[in-house]
């Protein structure tokens, strides 16, 4: 087989993992948008609070201990405890629902009935005081995080591979893991909102809300749980993409890799923002391989926005998104 | 009736008292900082170890040549318009000299900064030929500049090959912006003059995905990889490396890739790693017994008070003592206390580093010998080579000072800073 569609093969297939990464982010916009019609800016911040919040709480970090020091000239900075990653990751995501619930109860509960522009400026002053208060409360060094994730090449690829085509096919452990996590993760929520009672409330919800609210569903409840979940969505993001990088504040930037694929998904699609990001992956790593060096390079951040692009022109709801009717 | 006039009196006398004395004047010095955002890791070592020195010199020595020390911290989150909107909220103030920390802040402050009369100091970043003196009167990038970064980390490679690199491969890993475009002219020249293979490799900011990169590193299978990377980028560059089984030793960032926070996250896989070093890592030695009991102990540091003894935080300790020996300098060229922006550059071209002069302030070899000159203001243009130990978490020098190749560096510098005089309508000066 010919080096260059050896290669290929190679970089198709890293696309597709790299996609299943920017799904994961891609995911917690699409529950917000789906249950409230809020674009939540705050989803990257998100993924770095719960990263930041789970590295503090398994290295026994006192949370806002420079805070705590400078106002009683006190010294603490760690309990001299070691929480075990699954315990921490419960703790963790005690720590996203309250803080859905806060968001519900000091924020969007004021903002009901608002216009979209609205609750979306609420969701960008949201990631800015997150920010804030993540960086008050755990500090803004670089923490590595170690969940016990496999990283590094998948030497049973890379040895079958060689085997077979004469090319050993770099595939890195750490993506796999995402792939099936996310796999995992989406036949969770499609389960979850087709056959549990709240899951079909949270339908109602994203359908209408005036009928919603009619037949007595709880506004308040279906924000928190869709807020609570999208929480959890951004913990997965944050553990995965903090593995690679450590968990540090550039982590928040990982949102931008989810919006191309939210535009080429659609908004309300849970399984568009899957296939839009796999589309999303091989695309830009395709083209980056191909013409990347004809034109320097460095093509992937503004081709994965062209290729998002493309797709509005021919079909502006994204390609699972729902049809957008307006009746006069 | 009568009390009011006494106290109305008294006042009059108090008034008249502090209007005879003689201002208490300040040395101001500026710190574009960022403690924010997504390069926050990088810029608050960096911020703390400036101030913290300038803490000192109050604390211990009541200042420098007894003038107290004001330090104007100014937030630019790295982003170049902030960071021109800090220099102009406060340069009103009586900045003496700017240290940006951002190649990008610096290239929009250079014509500025001409303008108004105010000293830009870009150690090891910024406009390479802004060594050029005779151009380039207000902006100094002693000790060391990107070019000379990019020659010695060549030359370090030249060693390990016993002087010869005829046919080796080297692939440069940069961020895609001015900063990482940097050293790409010089490369090409260097792969001219030994014979290797120079490929380019960009990322792009932020450079949390750089899947594409490492892949083609992996086809490639160069021999030697440099990097030239800043904040994020550095450190999932070195995960990915260890990912592919890139061998660490042959792996070399620049000073800019080259702290604790770029490794720690990649744990063991980092051991090997190297990078180049603009002044010394660690905490042996004796200014940091000043800074403990006169900064440290007294509550006095800068930040959360954890940077100290890191790399980015020996560089920003760096930066100010240079800044404030800039300013003895010029004390003593001016037999003046209070300094204006120009006698401070005076006092910066007039700037000797000597291993005598370290020694006293208690930094022993802690950064190159340099002396500046009308003509030079990028200092000796040395660094050396340190190895990331992963399991004693440390910094280790395995070299000591290299010499860039001057010979290759400096026609490039004199190229380019002439053409900026020729669009500037600058005359050459030091004639």
């Amino acid at each position: 087989m010919p080096e260059q569609l050896l290669f290929a093969m190679e970089v198709t297939l890293n696309g597709l993992m790299a996609g299943v990464m920017y799904s994961l982010v891609a995911l917690g916009f699409v529950l917000i948008f789906k249950a409230s019609g809020i674009f939540n800016y705050a989803q990257g911040v998100m993924a770095l609070f719960a990263a930041l919040t789970l590295v503090g709480i398994m290295d026994g970090q006192v949370p806002f201990s420079h805070l705590i020091n400078a106002i009683f000239g006190t010294e603490v900075h760690n309990f001299g405890w070691h929480v075990p990653a699954f315990l921490a990751i419960l703790l963790t995501m005690v720590v996203m629902v309250g803080f859905a619930w806060a968001v519900n109860r000091f924020v969007l509960r004021h903002l009901v009935n608002q216009e979209p522009i609205i609750l979306f400026m609420a969701t960008i002053g949201l990631a800015y005081f997150l920010e804030g208060f993540g960086d008050l409360m755990w500090g803004s060094d670089i923490k590595k995080l170690d969940v016990g994730l496999p990283q590094g090449i998948n030497t049973a690829i890379d040895d079958v591979t060689f085997n077979l085509l004469g090319y050993g096919f770099f595939i890195d452990n750490l993506d796999i893991v995402a792939t099936v996590i996310a796999i995992i993760l989406v036949t969770l929520l499609v389960l979850f909102s087709q056959y549990t009672k709240q899951g079909r409330a949270l339908r109602a919800v994203a359908d209408d809300h005036q009928a919603a609210l009619s037949v007595g569903i709880s506004l308040n409840m279906i924000w928190v749980l869709v807020w609570s979940i999208a929480g959890f969505v951004a913990l997965v993001a944050g553990i995965m993409w903090g593995a690679k990088s450590g968990v540090q504040f550039s982590l928040s930037l990982i949102a931008l890799k989810a919006l191309p694929v939210l535009m080429l998904g659609g908004f309300t699609s849970i399984p568009g923002a899957i296939v839009g990001g796999l589309i999303i992956g091989v695309g830009e790593k395709l083209f980056e391989f191909i013409v990347g060096p004809m034109v320097g390079g460095a093509t992937e951040n503004w081709f994965a926005y062209v290729l998002a692009l493309l797709f509005l022109v021919f079909r502006p709801q994204g390609l699972f998104g729902e049809k957008i009717i307006e009746r006069v | 009736m009568k009390l009011k006039l006494t106290s109305m009196a008294l006042a009059g006398a108090l008034a008249g008292v502090m209007a005879a004395a003689p201002a208490m004047a300040e040395l101001v010095f500026p710190s574009l900082s960022y403690r924010t955002g997504p390069y926050a890791a990088n810029g608050i070592p960096f911020a703390d170890g400036y101030a913290d020195y300038m803490t000192l010199l109050n604390e211990r020595d009541g200042g420098i040549g007894e003038e107290p020390v004001r330090l104007l911290e100014c937030e630019t989150g790295y982003n170049t318009q902030k960071g021109v909107e800090c220099y102009e909220a406060t340069k009103g103030e009586g900045a003496l000299v700017y240290q940006p920390l951002s190649t990008g802040i610096t290239y929009q402050l250079i014509p500025k900064a001409t303008a108004d009369g105010i000293p830009v100091h870009s150690m090891g970043y910024g406009r390479t030929s802004a060594a050029n003196g005779k151009v380039f009167e207000w902006v100094f990038n002693y000790p060391a500049n990107y070019w000379d970064g990019a020659s010695i980390a060549v030359k370090h490679l030249l060693d390990v090959n016993s002087g010869d690199l005829n046919g080796k491969k080297i692939a440069l890993v940069y961020h895609n912006s001015a900063y990482g475009k940097e050293p790409i002219r010089t490369l090409e020249e260097l792969s001219k003059k030994h014979g290797f293979e120079l490929s380019l490799v960009p990322v792009d900011h932020p450079g949390q995905e750089q899947k594409s990169q490492w892949l083609q590193i992996r086809r490639e299978r160069p021999d030697y990889v440099v990097m030239w990377g800043w904040g994020v980028m550095n450190q999932v560059a070195v995960q990915e490396a260890a990912n592919i089984r890139f061998p660490m030793e042959n792996f070399i960032g620049v000073w800019w890739s080259g702290s604790e926070t770029d490794v720690l996250p990649a744990g063991d896989a980092a051991n090997g790693y190297k990078a180049l070093a603009l002044a010394n890592p660690g905490g042996d030695y004796a200014i940091y017994e000043d800074l403990d009991k006169f900064v440290y102990s007294t509550g006095k540091a800068a930040g959360a008070g954890d940077q100290w003894k890191t790399v980015g935080y020996n560089r920003g300790l760096y930066a100010a003592m240079l800044a404030a020996e800039a300013a003895k300098e010029a004390q003593k060229i001016h037999s003046t206390k209070a300094l204006t922006p120009a006698q401070m550059r005076d006092g910066m071209e007039a700037l000797e580093m000597t291993e005598d002069r370290m020694a006293g302030l208690g930094m022993a070899n802690f950064g190159p010998e340099f002396k500046v000159t009308c003509e030079n203001h990028g200092g000796s243009g040395v660094g050396k080579v340190a190895q990331w130990d992963a399991s004693a978490k440390e910094w280790k020098l395995i070299s000591d000072w290299i010499e860039s190749d001057k010979d290759v560096i400096q026609p490039l510098i004199d190229e380019d800073s002439a053409a900026y005089a020729a669009e500037s309508n600058i005359t050459e000066r030091c004639n």
